[in-house]
């Protein structure tokens, strides 16, 4: 990792952020160990209710100190890298699209099969990263998973979905 | 002589035609994958993963150490041709690397590192041979508190040494440890976390946790301030060293390998230290101090050599106590859970032959890695001008594709996404990713553990702290927490004392 001159001005309010969400995971860990019945045997004398709890306190406790950290202006470093502008600000529309990629696949894997879905990701993804040859990019899309299907999953027996192309892979 | 008989019927059974071509197979998929900008040798090794569920464990054992080395060796040649490394580990590679690749002289930095990461492999791997079976015996007689130390001490080496905010470092291995919570408690069969799913009993897959957070998250961390234009790429011709060159590597070769193996060993240890190490000694034995910064081969050779020792030293806690002591040993962990092998002392025992035969072929690969990367190296450079959405977009498909495999539901997908938004938000706030993954691994482990002591002790607290081991891990720890503290201390005293003289 090396410095960048991220735009720090006014500390990273947005680090609250994080604060709260460490001290609901807490929270939601401690509600869900409380479900739990205590059965302490001689066996095992403690239950399966501790740890969860002390993991929930120690979330609730990390994430105040976080807070102190954040208030006196302390900062992460965020990650940088080859490909990185660290300059430039979150580009909500590429995520939003490449999300919106994965999900599409998430929802049409098992009914379409993997040979189909997984070019939808590809081409959809590369659509969202910013390129424009859609042709080529439908090429590469269906090239790379039916290289895929064909080698992983007939070659080396890895479960992938054939969908509604069964029979006819 | 043992462990050599053990050797060598591990040899006996990689080397058969098939075997060999997985083993190929690997070291060329791992290098082309570990070569690709973005990649690390981490995230290599979790989206290859998944290619090698449908093989047999020695067979799967075999490709995957191609993977690893292939991986490791990808990673380098990026930082060199790029300047830009993505893995910590190879900063200093990158220092005098591109300079010396800057200078025209891309094809001796290649070499040295190429040739250097074979001797210091191949020294690794015997160390390895040599070292882990006395780790091992010595492992076999601690016991349940001795474990549980030693598994607080992987949380501090983890949060406490890599993460220059400690703070995050506790969050994310929290988080780690949270999400090792879900599933059904083994020992009183209660469900924890799942939340009345009930694909979620089995717990969340490491794999799936792993492919998120390093290759979902890495993706849209990047996706969001891609860099429009590619960084520049030097061209290479087929790497070679003169006689120069080679008079100016062997030592620090040698140097390198020697700081990297007991670094990468120690539960705490990694490759950042020891290639600064390796890099400072080299400057200053060296007898061209002044080429330093302008591209010294003996600045390329060195803190290779100690990347991949150290990268051969992290096999032995992760081969003998079942302890990942970096991102990629953690990834190498998850994958040997996913075929039902729990590595740790009776590893050796009970799949002895395994063991063997995983060690043989880190053999194997290493020298396959030498003989392919030495003339494929302008192959692997003209990797790196792969168009970007191209890129990104491939890392998606593959990580969707590997997270699939490992249930072959669809929730596991949802997972992933969720997974890599935790990554994404991690590089966005500069959380480390590493503590939340040892968290993942180790927290069930851990957890039982302080259960069978405390079941040793009748539930009596005092059962988590027992034998003279455990007193020096404790002590350990506590040194490494109060390092920060102890260390404003003593630059104080030094500071004084230099004011004084």
């Amino acid at each position: 990792m090396t410095s960048q001159p991220q735009d720090l001005r006014g500390g990273d309010r947005a680090q609250y952020g994080v604060c709260a969400f460490l001290a609901l995971v807490g929270v939601l860990v401690i509600m869900d160990a409380a479900r739990l019945q205590d059965v302490a045997t001689s066996n095992d004398p403690i239950g399966p209710k501790p740890v969860p709890i002390l993991l929930g306190a120690l979330l609730l406790l990390v994430a105040a100190l976080y807070a102190v950290d954040v208030a006196r202006g302390g900062h992460g470093q965020a990650e940088a890298g080859e490909d990185i502008d660290p300059t430039s600000p979150v580009d909500w529309r590429t995520v939003l699209l490449l999300i919106a990629a994965f999900v599409v696949n998430i929802v049409l894997i098992d009914r379409l099969g993997w040979v189909i879905s997984g070019a939808l990701l590809f081409w959809g993804s590369a659509y969202a990263l910013g390129s424009r040859h859609h042709v080529r990019n439908l090429v590469i899309a269906a090239g790379l998973s039916l290289a895929t299907f064909y080698g992983f999953a007939i070659g080396l027996g890895v479960n992938l979905p054939a969908g509604v192309l069964q029979g006819i892979l | 002589m043992d462990n050599l008989t053990n050797l060598l019927n591990g040899f006996g059974d990689v080397l058969t035609p098939m075997n060999l071509l997985l083993a190929l197979l690997g070291v060329t998929i791992g290098t082309a994958v570990g070569v690709l900008p973005g990649i690390g040798p981490a995230m290599t090794v979790a989206l290859l993963l998944p290619i090698t569920y449908g093989l047999e464990p020695t067979q799967a054992f075999i490709m995957f150490a191609g993977i690893f080395y292939g991986g490791m060796y990808g990673g380098s040649t990026t930082s060199i041709l790029l300047n830009t490394p993505g893995e910590s580990s190879s900063v200093v590679t990158a220092i005098e690397g591109n300079k010396m690749a800057r200078a025209g002289r891309a094809a001796q930095a290649l070499a040295t590192a190429a040739i250097g990461s074979f001797v210091a492999g191949t020294i690794g791997t015997v160390l390895l041979v040599l070292v882990a079976p006395q780790v091992v015996k010595f492992a076999i007689s601690l016991g349940a508190p001795d474990y549980f130390a030693i598994m607080l001490l992987a949380f501090a080496g983890a949060t406490a040494v890599l993460g220059s905010s400690r703070i995050r470092g506790f969050a994310a291995l929290l988080l780690g440890l949270v999400i090792g919570l879900v599933g059904i408690d083994r020992v009183t069969g209660q469900e924890r976390l799942t939340f009345g799913v009930p694909q979620l009993a089995d717990g969340i897959d490491v794999v799936v946790v792993a492919v998120g957070i390093f290759a979902v998250g890495e993706a849209l961390w990047v996706a969001a301030h891609l860099r429009r234009r590619a960084a520049e790429v030097i061209p290479v011709g087929r790497p070679w060293m003169g006689r120069s060159d080679w008079r100016r590597s062997w030592k620090p070769w040698l140097r390198g390998t020697a700081f990297g193996f007991p670094f990468g060993a120690l539960p705490a240890g990694g490759a950042e230290i020891p290639t600064f190490l390796s890099y400072a000694t080299e400057k200053k034995l060296s007898k061209h101090p002044e080429e330093f910064g302008r591209g010294a081969i003996e600045g390329v050779a060195g803190p290779e050599a100690a990347n991949n020792a150290s990268a051969a030293g992290t096999l032995v806690p992760m081969l003998a106590l079942g302890l990942p002591t970096n991102a990629t040993a953690a990834v190498m962990l998850a994958a040997f859970t996913s075929y039902g092998i729990q590595p740790g002392p009776l590893l050796f025992e009970r799949e002895s032959s395994l063991v063997w035969a995983l060690i043989a072929s880190l053999f194997i690969g290493n020298l396959l890695l030498l003989l392919l990367n030495l003339p494929l190296a302008p192959a692997w450079a003209r990797l790196l001008q792969i168009p970007r959405p191209y890129l990104y977009a491939g890392i998606l498909f593959f990580a969707s594709m590997g997270a699939y495999a490992v249930n072959s539901q669809p929730l596991d997908l949802l997972l992933l996404l969720v997974l890599g938004l935790i990554g994404f938000g991690m590089r966005r706030f500069g959380l480390p990713v590493l503590p939340l993954i040892i968290g993942v691994i180790l927290g069930p482990i851990a957890e039982r553990q302080a259960r069978m002591s405390l079941q040793l002790s009748g539930g009596d607290l005092s059962g988590l702290v027992g034998g003279p081991v455990s007193y020096v891990i404790y002590a350990v720890i506590v040194l490494l927490i109060g390092w920060p503290l102890l260390r404003r201390y003593v630059v104080r005293q030094d500071r004084e004392r230099s004011v004084v003289g």
